[in-house]
């Protein structure tokens, strides 16, 4: 990430000032979206390694293992990639509704009723052949996330529910419904200590991309995120949503559907989330239980506002915070860290980033004027 | 009286014993959120400053060796917490909802991480009182063992019901909570009202959270809270921002609570976890049927954001 954040500045420092004094006027926007959650992104770290040297710990020796378990090796990339995925997926989750100004926390909801619908349908079709299975899981994951996210956007359009409250709501709501199937109709009765639904069957999950551990659901994730930017700055719906995001009087006032514009966006959003569960389901775990409750719903926001909302930039941020969360091992190994480090990191990034907000427009030499 | 003769008896009993032993922490968050919220803005990391005053008070009261250090401990914690979030939303442009979720996730993150050497010592914690000595049922003795805590909560609901209508700094903070502009031009810093108001809502939290700890359950580990601090966010809306409401929601969501375990112990065990989403549920049902696109919810802070 230091790499990322020098870039922009080194570039500032030989082009800007002589050769091409235009270069801020156009990029400055640009620089600066890389460059201040950047900066955020250090002073997270620098501020987490005075954490753990207040406890002893050395912070090279975190930075390094740091790098070790997310990045230093084929095995740890690997891991990294595989945490990416679902963040991914439920990072669109918050950065879809976004375009439209809705502040969108329920990815996780989304992602348990996806992967519960995704259980339920592999489970309904047993014995048809393993592709069949495959899509009908994709299908009934991305609907049942998408028509819980979706549950969100039509209470904020048609009753004024405020939509960041109610899909909170309905995470908690969707973990109740899971463990009800989960210990009831659905229960495995194999399943003793942790109740779970009956498993998939190893046939029908989607495996690992040809030559590495990483599991498909990666490829999942790149679509999505690759296609939600062609969606939102290439298509004319992308256009619309971003107006009516920008000033929904000025949208209804030029005939735009905002209704219609809301329900896709939130199915659209809570579909990806919902993939996520199903990704879950079929490559990692095999079959639903509580287990899927693992919070990548809530990391998915920090991506999201990491990425500022941005599909494209969702993809980089969701492998670096994929990486922390894979190095939680290492330094609970070798430093003898809590595992909840991780959370203790992810949680000053995030208070950073919130906070960096203040600052765009404000670095004087971003502004371009000569 | 012998164990069996009582029955069903058993299940109100022990709604009436979770009424009032589960919806104390809920009372301390709700009452705590409902002054930052009738400030003009929202705090969600409360979820956050609970786990982190459960964690505190009973490493302090562990190290003290007096629980009410603890307390102390864990309301000065939380507000702490409250002062960070008011601080940061102070900043220009920032969203105070995501604040919100990054202080629960730091919250929570920062109590597990401190709080791992506290899972297996044994803190003193705090005393119950008798009220059901009358009674020589068991279950109504343990239905009635009260704690202090639970007894402040109740009186401070009144309190902050009539120092929101006639003190001069409840009318401040509804002031900035209604139009900060008003309170501009009244010449008071409405950042300044926010940042107190955050942080005496953290205080409150804070202590919601020692009561985790430090009575019921009672003891720290990493599973205590399950989301009753975002359940008292939503107790505030529910009660619709009004103290008096907030300590009736609380025993309502605190019975609600206590009616899957009470259930399951005479037999019905189906249901047990949608009984535990109930507040949720409820919460949901009465801003589905209290919103309505043209208006916001009645009773609701005009700056807040939430119900813009």
């Amino acid at each position: 990430m230091t790499t990322e954040t020098a870039d922009p500045v080194s570039a500032v420092g030989a082009v800007a000032p002589a050769a091409d004094a235009g270069f801020l006027q156009r990029h400055g926007a640009t620089i600066e979206y890389v460059l201040i959650p950047g900066a955020a992104l250090v002073g997270a770290l620098a501020l987490f390694g005075i954490f753990v040297a207040l406890f002893g710990k050395n912070p090279l020796d975190l930075y390094f293992y740091m790098y070790q378990g997310a990045f230093g090796t084929w095995f740890s990339w690997q891991n990294t990639l595989t945490r990416a995925a679902p963040l991914i997926l439920t990072a669109l989750c918050t950065a879809l509704p976004a375009q439209l100004g809705m502040v969108i926390i329920g990815g996780e909801g989304a992602l348990l009723i996806g992967a519960l619908s995704a259980t339920s349908a592999a489970l309904a079709l047993q014995g048809m052949p393993p592709l069949v299975i495959q899509i009908a899981m994709v299908c009934a994951g991305v609907i049942g996330g998408g028509l819980w996210i979706m549950l969100s956007g039509a209470l904020r359009q048609y009753r004024g529910v405020n939509e960041t409250i109610s899909s909170l709501l309905l995470v908690y709501i969707a973990l109740a419904i899971l463990n009800h199937l989960v210990e009831g109709v659905m229960r495995d009765p194999a399943s003793l200590n942790k109740p779970s639904t009956r498993e998939i069957s190893a046939v029908n999950m989607i495996g690992t991309i040809p030559g590495t551990d990483v599991h498909w659901g990666l490829v999942f994730g790149l679509v999505a995120a690759v296609a939600a930017y062609i969606l939102i700055y290439h298509t004319v719906f992308g256009f619309a949503a971003r107006v009516a995001g920008g000033n929904i009087r000025a949208a209804k006032i030029v005939g735009l559907g905002v209704g219609r514009l809301i329900l896709t966006i939130c199915f659209l959003a809570g579909g990806a989330a919902g993939l996520a569960g199903m990704v879950e389901v079929a490559a990692v775990q095999g079959r639903t239980n509580a287990n899927l409750a693992a919070g990548y719903g809530f990391t998915g926001i920090l991506v999201a506002f990491l990425a500022r909302q941005n599909p494209l930039a969702i993809i980089p941020v969701a492998i670096l915070l994929g990486g922390i969360s894979a190095s939680g091992g290492l330094l609970q190994r070798r430093l003898g860290l809590p595992d909840a480090s991780v959370l203790v990191l992810q949680g000053i990034i995030f208070v950073f980033v919130l906070a960096s907000d203040a600052l765009y427009g404000r670095i004087g030499f971003l502004k371009g004027k000569s | 009286m012998a164990d069996g003769s009582i029955g069903l008896w058993t299940v109100p009993l022990a709604v009436l014993g979770g009424a009032i032993r589960v919806s104390t922490p809920f009372l301390f968050v709700s009452l705590g959120e409902c002054i930052t919220e009738r400030s003009g803005r929202i705090n969600l990391g409360l979820e956050g400053t609970l786990v982190m005053g459960a964690m505190s008070a009973y490493g302090i009261s562990y190290l003290s060796g007096s629980p009410w250090l603890g307390v102390l401990a864990a309301g000065i914690t939380g507000a702490m917490l409250g002062a960070l979030h008011a601080g940061i939303c102070s900043l220009p442009r920032v969203n105070d909802v995501a604040v919100g979720i990054a202080l629960m996730l730091f919250g929570t993150g920062l109590a597990f991480y401190l709080g791992k050497p506290l899972i297996e010592p044994t803190a003193p914690r705090l005393p119950a009182i008798d009220f059901g000595w009358w009674s020589d049922i068991p279950q109504l003795r343990a239905a009635l063992r009260v704690n202090v805590l639970f007894l402040i909560g109740v009186a401070l609901a009144p309190i902050l019901y009539w120092a929101f209508r006639t003190t001069r700094w409840g009318l401040l903070i509804r002031t900035a909570g209604e139009s900060s502009d008003a309170a501009r031009a009244m010449g008071h810093s409405v950042l300044l009202i926010r940042l107190r108001a955050t942080m005496v809502g953290g205080f409150l939290a804070g202590i919601g959270g020692s009561f985790l700890s430090l009575f019921y359950p009672g003891s720290w580990n990493e599973g205590l809270s399950s989301g009753q601090g975002i359940t008292a966010v939503a107790l505030v809306i529910f009660a619709r921002w009004d103290p008096l409401l907030c300590l009736w929601a609380s025993l309502a969501f605190g019975g609600a609570a206590a009616l899957g375990p009470a259930l399951q112990s005479v037999g019905v065990t189906s249901g047990y976890h949608l009984f535990n989403a109930a507040p949720y549920i409820l919460t949901l049902a009465i801003m589905i049927i209290t919103c309505s696109p043209k208006r916001t919810l009645t009773g609701a802070p005009a700056e807040l954001s939430i119900t813009r």
